[in-house]
């Protein structure tokens, strides 16, 4: 299923105007539950959550994307690659990780397609996520871009992009049929 | 270290539970757990409580539910450890009681997923993985990373959808005999089959439901254990490990490290052959939040060789009568998954085959008098096996 952040916001506000008339009229935020009809207390307070993540120390990662490159980070001394890149080695103790671009080459490893979305994710049609083993060495996790679901299989070859996420027109990597 | 004992169990009825707020439902397990072991709540000494939350209104529920339970007082925390957090809360309990610091801890677990919406409770499930990386521009859902195992597993053994509906197949069968379980009614292959896809390939009658539920157990050092009860249930030994946060930085999706680790070191704190385990256990409780995952279980566990997991539920090996007997109150599955509340009710059900107190149908066969759970967090993130004997080590 997939709505719009319009018809989603819609649909709250009505039912919000739903409760609030009740609230007027019996004097209680009380409704039925929509399977049992055992009474509910409809919460008055409400959490609008979103959170600030600091990116700093790994901002080239960011700034790569703008520049349509991927970046891994690397250990010089162990040869680890870090994917998501981080800022710390943990095996050298050590802050001295490099940045490299990573190849964009790799093979399917798994994959599956989101029928039943998270709240924040209704707006999407069915998306297809992916895990593929870079020629590197490390995997990568992300959408693939692909028309049909049925043409992908375990072991095919496929590249990384970078393109925008619409509607919300972020900057993040894909992976495609190579 | 002290030997330690199960002598109380309790549980509440699992599914939709709208007529209870989260500490009423508690206490219907704590209640039963106190009257079981046969104690008063001035004999509890400790409370450890697993509760997740997020999806219930209360941000301190241990605090909420020892002041109802009438515990108020006594020392407590609360544990997390996803979808294990009532295992990590059991293994915890048993440490304090093992290390002699108390002679009697109650382990509680509940959860109240439907004090909000699905789609939310779908959100916040699927949030439990690495939230920056994988949810946040990825939108993984609980059944999206057990998918990508289950796509691996059945691409490398050629595994079928089949396979997978057998699992659900068995689960809602005995759940079927089991008045606390979620689901009641029984369900075939086809049925699974012709349910929605979900997270292809898993489809809904893969899933385990979201769920409102609760448990609790009484554990007692040995001259406790004595005192209270003639058939105390031993905790031979807990095995705990866990995996990256990332499903990415894992090598392969056909088997959880974490829950292979887990299940070695159980095997070993409590004298179980790790080539052939079923030998020497009864009945198994294991980690069903998915049917993929009962049978990556069966081979994590060593039931059966690395690809042999969905043979054995073809064949029905592990109803009871087969090689092993798993999950007879019809498991996450069909029991329900109210998350931390799940490993104190594996808990309490091995606790129940062993006492020989479960009817009917559903009651194994004790032979060898020992039990296991295994209780998966997240996707392997987390990972606890805990064997469970009427013999002492
Ligand atoms: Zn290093």
């Amino acid at each position: 299923m997939t709505m719009s952040r319009e018809e989603m916001e819609q649909m709250v506000k009505a039912w919000l105007q739903t409760v609030e008339q009740i609230t007027r009229s019996e004097g209680l935020p009380v409704v039925p539950d929509e399977k049992t009809a055992d009474p509910l207390w409809v919460d008055v307070r409400e959490l609008r959550l979103k959170y600030l993540i600091p990116i700093k120390r790994v901002k080239k990662f960011f700034d790569g994307l703008k520049e349509g490159k991927v970046y891994a980070t690397r250990c010089p001394v162990k040869n680890i690659y870090y994917f998501p890149p981080q800022a710390d080695c943990p095996v050298c103790m050590d802050e001295n990780l490099e940045w490299v671009e990573v190849s964009g080459r790799g093979q399917l490893l798994t994959y599956t397609v989101i029928q039943v979305k998270p709240a924040s994710y209704m707006h999407y049609p069915d998306y297809v996520i992916a895990i593929a083993r870079m020629d590197e060495g490390f995997n990568i996790l992300c959408w693939m871009a692909v028309e049909d679901p049925a043409t992908l299989k375990v072991g095919m070859h496929v590249k990384l992009v970078v393109k925008r996420r619409e509607p919300e027109g972020f900057l993040t990597y894909y992976l495609e049929p190579a | 270290m002290r030997e330690v004992a199960v002598v109380g169990v309790g549980q509440s009825k699992f599914g939709r539970i709208s007529d209870m707020t989260l500490a009423e439902l508690a206490w219907q397990a704590v209640k039963q757990a106190l009257q079981d072991a046969g104690i008063t709540q001035k004999d509890v000494e400790m409370v450890s409580f697993s509760n997740v939350g997020g999806w219930s209104s209360e941000p301190l529920p241990a605090i909420a539910v020892n002041e109802y339970s009438g515990v108020s007082g006594v020392g407590t925390y609360r544990v997390e450890a996803a979808c294990a957090s009532g295992s990590a809360a059991l293994a915890t309990a048993h440490s304090l009681v093992a290390s002699g610091a108390v002679d009697i801890a109650l382990a509680v677990g509940v959860e109240k997923m439907t004090e909000v919406p699905t789609p939310m409770a779908v959100e916040l499930i699927g949030r439990s993985g690495n939230y920056f990386w994988e949810f946040s521009q990825f939108g993984l859902t609980f059944p999206g990373y057990y998918a990508l195992y289950a796509t691996a597993y059945m691409n490398e053994h050629s595994a079928t959808e089949e396979d997978l509906a057998s699992v659900a197949v068995k689960n809602h069968y005995y759940a079927s005999y089991n008045e606390n379980a979620s689901f009641q009614k029984r369900i075939t292959v086809e049925d699974v089959l012709k349910s929605k896809y979900v997270a292809w390939p898993l489809k809904l009658y893969d899933c385990s439901p979201i769920t409102d539920g609760a448990a609790a157990v009484v554990l007692a050092s040995e001259d406790a254990a004595r005192k209270l009860t003639d058939t105390p249930v031993w905790i031979r030994g807990i095995g705990y490990a866990s995996d990256t946060s990332n499903l990415s930085k894992r090598p392969n999706f056909l088997s959880l490290r974490a829950a292979r680790e887990a299940a070695q070191k159980a095997y070993k704190k409590s004298g179980i052959d790790p080539s052939r385990p079923h030998r020497q256990i009864d009945v198994a409780e294991v980690h069903d939040c998915f049917t993929i995952a009962e049978i990556i279980a069966y081979e994590d566990l060593g039931f059966a060789p690395r690809g042999g997991g969905h043979v054995l539920a073809r064949e029905g090996e592990t109803y009871k009568g087969g090689l092993i007997a798993v999950n007879l109150d019809g498991g996450l599955k069909a029991k329900g998954h109210p998350i931390g509340a799940t490993g104190v009710s594996m808990a309490a059900e091995i606790t129940k085959q062993l006492r020989q107190q479960v009817r009917g149908e559903r009651q194994a066969d004790i032979v060898k008098g020992a039990g296991l759970a295994h209780n998966v967090g997240g996707t392997g993130h987390y990972a606890y096996v805990s064997v469970f004997s009427l013999k002492k080590s």
